[in-house]
Parts: structure tokens; sequence; C-alpha cells
């Protein structure tokens, strides 16, 4: 080899590899390898990876009626995966241009209901097609080899020859009799890894402080309102009717904990009615009203069946029994919904008479005591 | 390659070929290039599994990507302007409106959330999957306990990839299903309130949630899922592919296809299938219209409220838990909420990684192994496994006892029963019924092995007794008992298995080779009934004493092909 480089270093000296520079390439010289073919090169290869080619099941003879059968296949289903893959394109930008527009529309065309589909349709035929296209070339066209590969297990060389240089370091870093470098080290890489851990503490919060979790945002006098902010009289809801209410403050119908079902029992569910011990005068009339939050897993209980007096939660089919204060007769609750104590104010609207008596919504460890 | 060369032998003539030396020269890449081309793969189907969760995950990362470029993970109230013209004027949250313009505003872009949930629940399906044929197969044997575990980490991380994912559009389900979560979060003894506090920043809902599970969403659990992937491949390189018994497979080879280019044709040939079937779900199927929920009302909720179906197994564990709080001195309570949701999904998961170790521990086998068990063959394995499975299953049907109750009008009280009872008897009597189906199909494996493959041949003998041929599948000895051991290899158990019939001649309308030469080329493999014709002497035998064979033309063959 011939070089041009005449700076100071690179001549100087003799510059040779050292004894354990080769490798493969001192077992086969360029010469050897040139005369070798490609098929041999490719084995010797292999070989020196350990592989060994048993068995070749070559592809198809040249120019035999399976060859072109199995390239004009191949050729088709890549050709109707270009195909797709343009017709997609056509879809996505030709909509709204030369095609009907693919916005939603109440008065819904015809178009924007396919546009989604087709997208869809023309991609997945443009990739399915190109894998299948791929599958069958190399199952009907490339040869069909068995190789076998050794698997080498670990090696005792390597093993012990790493052991020395590990210990080797311990050793030489006299860690085992400098005691007093080991217990520095361990309560520095403690301290350093609490500092870098403490900025999470930013995430840590007192559940505890002002109860958020036992009250919600109804109080004396708060108004029960609708959906749509307006009050309820006695004798707006038939008997045996279910409404759900929000306290009359701001964004009330939005709040997690503050939803309360407003029920008007039938005469023969007054009847039965036996609220829980202490709350026989939180209902008004032949009115209750429960909170909505489930106190399983905080689902709003929606379903209403006036013919047994059950609420349903939906999520995991907790049952609720009004005339019974509320009390779970089926499925996964435990505990009664609150119940909202109510009355009517001066103006014959409904009114909480206090917040709820408990925390409303799902149990957790220090509940009762809070 | 002759030699042409005036300078060094061997040196590279063509234009590819110096390109590739003047890279070599730089990056010295030639060496590891080989070696990875020339790295074996088995030739099975079920190794492909994995693959598919990995190309899920590949469209998962690509079109997730694509998602975050319009989605606002913000959950400020806004007035929705978009063109869905039904939530028109609809105070909701910024996150949810951004869903909605995703789907209705952006071009394709309904096309890409489709496809990217679809491609998600792939994504758990294959992991499932491809754990099972792990763990019925016994490939989680040491020395692969390692990537097991790591697999069952990223089955976790999946499930929360899934879980922050559809609360995301924080629509009126993902809502319900994140008052769930916090419920769940809350119901965790001693810590439950502070946990909620720190994940939700205060009390169920508040205002950081979406935000907070976005970023878990795009970049915590991603990054550490890509991360795991890595090792879980390096692994699977470093220690090589487990195989099934066969013909020339041991403990210490692996036969099969060479990378390149059979297996990387294969490979990617599934990759493009798996992102086209993906494809095809995200445009032809609608999943998860989040328009037709509305946006989150605490207030309200939809019957028939599922999660997906990865979590249903949960959803179901909870609604058949009795209602059992557990009241503690000092007025502390356990909710029963705890118990079918922490408890159960982390006992399932805790031994699920630690199942190698305890199968170790069990079975005292400690030895590394390679080739792998037919499940058969390890019928307590294969009958813990089932037993499992139909814990699982039960739980998943549990929690959707709504839907099926209504669908099928049966009692809703009643489903729940049957889901109560079910997951206590159902799991043993499975155990019972697959130990005893591993058995029987032992024992049919060493009777074809010693008494030949039922070939449906009667003969009457001179005594005037019937007996059925059979086809023995080696040597036998002299009462006409096969000598072949079971190797843990599949027993073929009809004549067509070992070449009985002729093969088929090929072309689909009309043949493309002559009947003729098919003939001959049989004969010459010594293949097929009709070759043993040729060379058969009509002896009238075909008792047992002569083995009970038919001929010689049916050998065993190659059970592969």
């Amino acid at each position: 080899m011939k070089t041009h480089d005449t700076r100071p270093g690179s001549t100087g000296g003799e510059d040779i590899p050292g004894p354990l520079h080769g490798g493969p390439d001192e077992d086969h010289t360029p010469e050897q390898l040139a005369t070798m073919s490609r098929e041999e090169l490719d084995l010797l290869g292999a070989r020196y990876d350990g592989v060994e080619v048993l068995h070749v099941d070559p592809g198809p003879e040249p120019g035999s009626v399976l060859e072109k059968r199995a390239v004009r296949q191949v050729g088709l289903v890549w050709g109707l995966a270009g195909l797709s893959a343009f017709l997609f394109l056509v879809v996505y930008v030709g909509s709204g241009w030369f095609l009907p527009e693919w916005h939603w529309a109440r008065e819904g065309t015809t178009w924007s209901a396919l546009f989604t589909p087709l997208l869809g349709l023309f991609m997945g035929l443009a990739f399915t097609l190109a894998g299948v296209g791929l599958v069958i070339y190399t199952k009907k066209l490339l040869p069909h080899e068995t190789a076998v590969q050794d698997k080498h297990d670990g090696s005792h060389f390597d093993r012990v020859t790493t052991g020395a240089t590990l210990t080797g370091g311990y050793h030489n870093s006299g860690l085992a009799r400098r005691k007093l470098l080991t217990r520095s080290l361990g309560f520095m890489g403690a301290a350093v890894g609490l500092m870098v851990l403490s900025p999470l503490g930013g995430l840590i919060k007192n559940p505890n402080t002002g109860n958020v979790l036992g009250r919600t945002s109804w109080a004396e006098g708060v108004r029960l309102v609708r959906d749509d902010g307006s009050p309820i009289r006695p004798g707006d809801q038939e008997p045996g009717s279910l409404e759900t209410v929000f306290p009359a403050v701001p964004g009330g119908n939005v709040q997690s904990d503050a939803a309360t079902m407003l029920i008007r029992l039938r005469p023969e569910q007054t009847a039965a009615d036996r609220p829980r011990e202490g709350q026989a005068d939180f209902g008004y009339g032949d009115y209750v009203a429960y909170s909505k939050i489930c106190t399983h897993a905080g689902c709003p209980v929606s379903l209403y069946e006036q013919e047994t007096s059950r609420i349903l939660c939906p999520c995991h089919q907790s049952q609720f029994d009004v005339t019974q204060g509320a009390k779970p007769v089926f499925g996964p609750a435990t505990r009664s919904l609150p119940q909202l104590p109510i009355t009517v104010d001066d103006e014959g609207y409904f009114v909480a008479r206090s917040d709820y008596p408990e925390a409303v919504g799902p149990t957790y460890w220090n509940r009762e005591r809070i | 390659m002759a030699a042409r060369t005036t300078t060094a032998p061997g040196a590279p003539t063509t234009r590819l070929g110096k390109a590739g030396f003047e890279i070599d020269d730089r990056l010295i890449v030639a060496g590891p290039l080989r070696r990875t081309l020339n790295k074996v793969f088995p030739d099975h189907w079920s190794f492909l599994l994995g693959e598919i969760a990995l190309y899920a995950f590949v469209i998962l990362l690509l079109s997730g990507t694509y998602l975050t470029f319009f989605f606002d993970a913000s959950m400020v109230e806004v007035e929705y302007a978009g063109e869905y013209d039904p939530l028109r004027g609809t105070q909701m949250s910024a996150a949810y409106a951004s869903a909605l313009d995703l789907s209705f505003d952006v071009r394709g872009g309904l096309f890409m959330r489709q496809l990217h949930h679809w491609a998600a629940l792939l994504f758990v399906a294959a992991i499932v999957v491809h754990l099972l044929r792990i763990f019925f197969t016994g490939a989680f044997r040491r020395p692969r306990e390692t990537n097991w575990l790591i697999g069952v980490v990223m089955l976790v991380l999946s499930l929360l990839m899934g879980l922050t994912g559809y609360t995301m559009p924080d629509d009126l389900l993902s809502g319900t299903g994140l008052r769930i979560i916090s419920a769940i979060i809350l119901s965790i003894p001693v810590i439950g309130t502070w946990a909620h506090f720190a994940v939700f920043n205060g009390d169920f809902v508040g205002t950081e949630i979406i935000g907070r599970f976005y970023i878990a969403h795009v970049l915590i659990l991603p990054a550490i899922l890509l991360g795991l992937i890595a090792v879980h491949l390096l692994i699977l390189v470093k220690q090589k592919h487990t195989q099934f018994p066969g013909p020339g497979r041991t403990e210490h080879n692996v036969v099969g296809n060479r990378l390149f280019p059979a297996f990387a044709g294969k490979a990617t040939g599934l990759l493009l299938i798996v992102f086209g079937v993906c494809a095809a779900l995200g445009g032809l199927v609608q999943i998860n219209p989040v328009w037709l929920w509305g946006p989150y009302n605490p207030a309200q909720v939809s019957a028939a409220s599922q999660p997906d179906w990865y979590i249903l197994f949960l959803d179901g564990s909870t609604r058949i838990f009795p209602a059992w709080d557990i009241n503690l001195p000092g007025n502390y309570t356990i909710p029963a909420l705890f118990w079918p949701t922490v408890v159960v999904a982390g006992a399932m998961f805790t031994i699920l990684a630690l199942y190698p170790w305890i199968e170790r521990k069990l079975t005292g086998d400690t030895a590394a192994h390679h080739l792998l068990q037919r499940p058969r063959d390890v019928p307590v394995r294969t009958s813990l496994g089932v037993m499992a499975l139909t814990f699982y299953v039960v739980l998943a049907i549990s929690g959707s006892n709504d839907v099926i109750a209504d669908k099928f009008t049966i009692s809703l009280n009643a489903m729940t029963w049957v889901g109560r009872i079910g997951v206590i008897i159902l799991p043993p009597i499975a155990y019972v019924l697959t130990y005893r189906i591993c058995l029987g199909l032992q024992q049919h494996d060493r009777e074809v092995l010693e008494h030949g493959i039922e070939t449906g041949v009667i003969r009457r003998l001179p005594n005037g007794e019937f007996i059925e041929v059979h086809q023995p599948l080696g040597p036998v000895d002299e009462h006409g008992h096969g000598q072949l051991a079971y190797g843990g290899a599949p027993v073929p158990k009809r004549m067509n298995h070992v070449g009985g019939a002729r093969r088929a001649i090929r072309g689909f309308f009309t043949p493309i080779e002559q009947p003729s030469a098919v003939e001959l080329e049989q004969q010459g493999e010594g293949r097929g009934l009709a070759a043993g014709e040729a060379s058969r002497e009509l002896t009238g035998s075909g008792r047992p004493s002569d083995g009970g064979r038919p001929s010689d033309g049916g050998r065993p063959q190659d059970a592969r092909d």
C-alpha cells in the first residue's frame, strides 16, 4: 500500500500488527479466498458462525412452469398492493377536491361515511398484499435450506478470566480493607439517592386536611336544582319517579361527589319505608334524597326500578333498596347510599338541611374516623 | 470470482463490492453482520407470536406519535366548536374536544385513532398468546427465567398503557373507568387516600389527571417498554431460540432457516400483514366512538360500561366479589373493593412472574433446557395453566355479565352467582379434565409407537378372525411391537402423515405437472402406498406375527412434510 502520509509520527519506527491481530484472516489468505466460489465463501463464513447448512431444496427450475407461475403470482399480488396504496392516496388527497367532501355532516353524505372505511380498506389491502406477496416469494421462489447452528454454552474460560479481572479490580481498590471508605460510600449513595428522589415529594398532599373526601357542596339551605339549574317543588314529580339533582352552587352540576337522586316514593313504598336509624326525618313527605355516587367504586347509580324499589349501579351491579334507607341488597357494595336531609324553603322549593352526614362515594381506610 | 486483479488478490472489482469494502474499512461491521445474517431461526409458526406483539408496538409508536400532533391533554373546560354538530356548543374538557377534532376535523385522524386502538388491543392479545406459548411449552425454564420476568413486566406495562390510553379522551366511558381507578386507589389500606391525592393531586377528579396520564402514556411507559423490549431481544439473541424436539434437534443446536434471506422474508411478510390487518380494522371496524358517549359527567353513566378486553377480568372479579368490608378496631376499614382489584391482580401477576422459580422448587429441575416440551408431556403444568386460564375466563365473562344477562334474558343476579360459584369450582374441574386429557394423549402416542398406525384396512385371517392392519413406525420386535422410544416430538397418527397418500398434483384450475411424473417421483423417493405396491409380494400376510405390516411402502417419512 502506498501512502502519502508524511506527518511526524507516521513514519517513526516499525508499525506492524501484534501477534494477536489475526483471527480467521490467518487461516485464509486473500489468495485462497480469491479462488473460492461465492457458495463456498458463504458456507465457509457460516461455518465460522457455527452454522452448518444441511440441506438445500433449490427453488423452482429457472424457466419452468412452476417458476413462471410463482413469479406471476408474486407480481400480481405486489401490483395489487401498489394499486391499493395508490387508491388510498386518491381517497385521502382527492376527498374534497375531485371527490366529495369527507367531513361529517348531519345529513351525512355517503362519501363522508365511506371515507374512513375506504382508507382502512386500501391501506389494509396494500400492506396485507405486500406481505402476502413477500411470503409467496419466500415460499415458492427462494431455495429452502435447513441449517443447524451450534448453541454455545457459557465458556468456562471466559468466566474464570473475567472473574479474575473483576476481582482484581476490587482487590486493588482495597475496599474490603478500607472500611471507612465503604461506609462513607454507602452513606453517600443512600443520601444522594434520597436527594434525587425527594422532589417527588411535591406530589404528596395531605388528604386529611379539611376533610376534602368527606364533604360536598351541600349545606343548609342549598337548593336542589336540576342539571339546567331550575329548582324543584314538591309535586313536580310523579310518584315513583327519580330525578338527578345538584346543589345550587356554581359548577354544582359537574362536581364529582354532589350528584343526588331525588326520589318520590309511591304510596305503598312510603308505607313500607324503613329509613336508617336516626334518619327517619331526612325525607320530606314522600320524597327522599340519596347520593348518586355508588359506595362501592363511585359510579353514578342510575337505574331505578320502581316496582322493586331497587337502584342498580351499572358498573358492578350493586343494588340498593330505597325503602330500606338505600341499603345494599345485592352485589359488591357494602354501605348504604348516604341520605341527604331535605326540606322546603320559604318559596316552596326543595333545599338541603345540611351536608351529607357521612362521606359519599367509595369506602377508604379512615372513612369512619373523619 | 476469478482472479482478474492486478493489485491485491480478492479485492472487489464491482462497484457494490468496492462500496462495501469502503464502508467496512470505517465501521468494521462485516463480521457482526455476517454473524447476524447467518443466525438460525427455528421454523415454527408459534415462534412468530412474540413478533406480532413487536410489530403491533411499532404501529403503536408510529400512530401514537401522529395522534400527539393533535391531542391536547388538558382538562380546561372549553366549548366545543368543531364539525360534529350534535355536540357543538357543549361544555367539555379540551382533551375531549381535541379527541373529537381528531375524529372529525383532521383528515384521516379518525382512521389513525382507530388504528391506534386496534393495534393496542392486538398488542396485548399477542403478548398474552405469546406468553401462553412460552408457558405451555416450558420455554421459560432455565436459562430463560429473566426473559420470562421481563415479559410479565411488559405485560403489566402494556395493561397500564391501555388503561392510561383509553382514559385520555375524557369521554363518558373513560371518565367512568377513571372513577373506578380512583376508587381502587382509595381502597388501598393505610396509604389509599395519600396515594389518591398523589396521583390525582386531590379529590377525584381534579384538573391534573389527564395531563399526568398523558405523559405516562407517551413517554414514561413507552420508554420503559422500549428498553425492556431491547433487553428481551438481546437476551433472546444471546441465548438463541428454543426449539421443539425432532430429527437432528438437540439441546446444543438450533435447526431452522438462516436469517437471510428466508427468515427475513417471512418476518417482513408478517410485519406487513400485521400492519395491514391493523389498518383494515382501523378503517373498517369502528372502535370506541367517543362522540357517541359524550363528555364526562360524574352524574351520568351509560349501561354496559366496560373496559377494553384486557381489563375485563378485573371488572369481573370486582362484580362477583361479595360485599365484605373488613372493619378493624379504631374505626379503620379495609374496603371490599381492595380484594378483587389490588389483591387479585397483584397475586395473579406475582404468581405468574414467579412461576419459573415455583416450578423449579416443585420439580427440583434445575437443568438448562433448550428443547421445548409438548404440553401433554407435562400434565401438571398444563393443567395448572388451564386452571389459571379458566379462572381468568370466568372473571372476564363476569366482567360482561350484564351484557350476557341482557342478550340471553338471564337474571343479572343469577349471572353474578354463576360467576361467584364458577370461579371457585370450574378451575379445579378444568385441572382434572386437562390432566386426564394429557395422560390420554400420552398413552395414545405410546400406543401408536408400539402398535403402529391404524390403517383402516381389515383383514380376514385363514381361521376366520378379523384383524385391523397396523403400520409400524419403525423396526418391530418378534411380537410385532414397535421399538421406537417416545422422543417428545409429535407421533404420526394417520397414514397420510407418513406419506400414505400420493401428494396432490399441483395446479388450481388445471394441473401444472404431469400426474405420471409425480407418480414416478414418488416411487423414486420410495414414498406413498403406490410406491410400495410395486415391490410388494403378495403373501397374504398382515398377521400380527409379522408385524401386521401391509407393505414396506409406507415407510415413515419425515412427519413434517
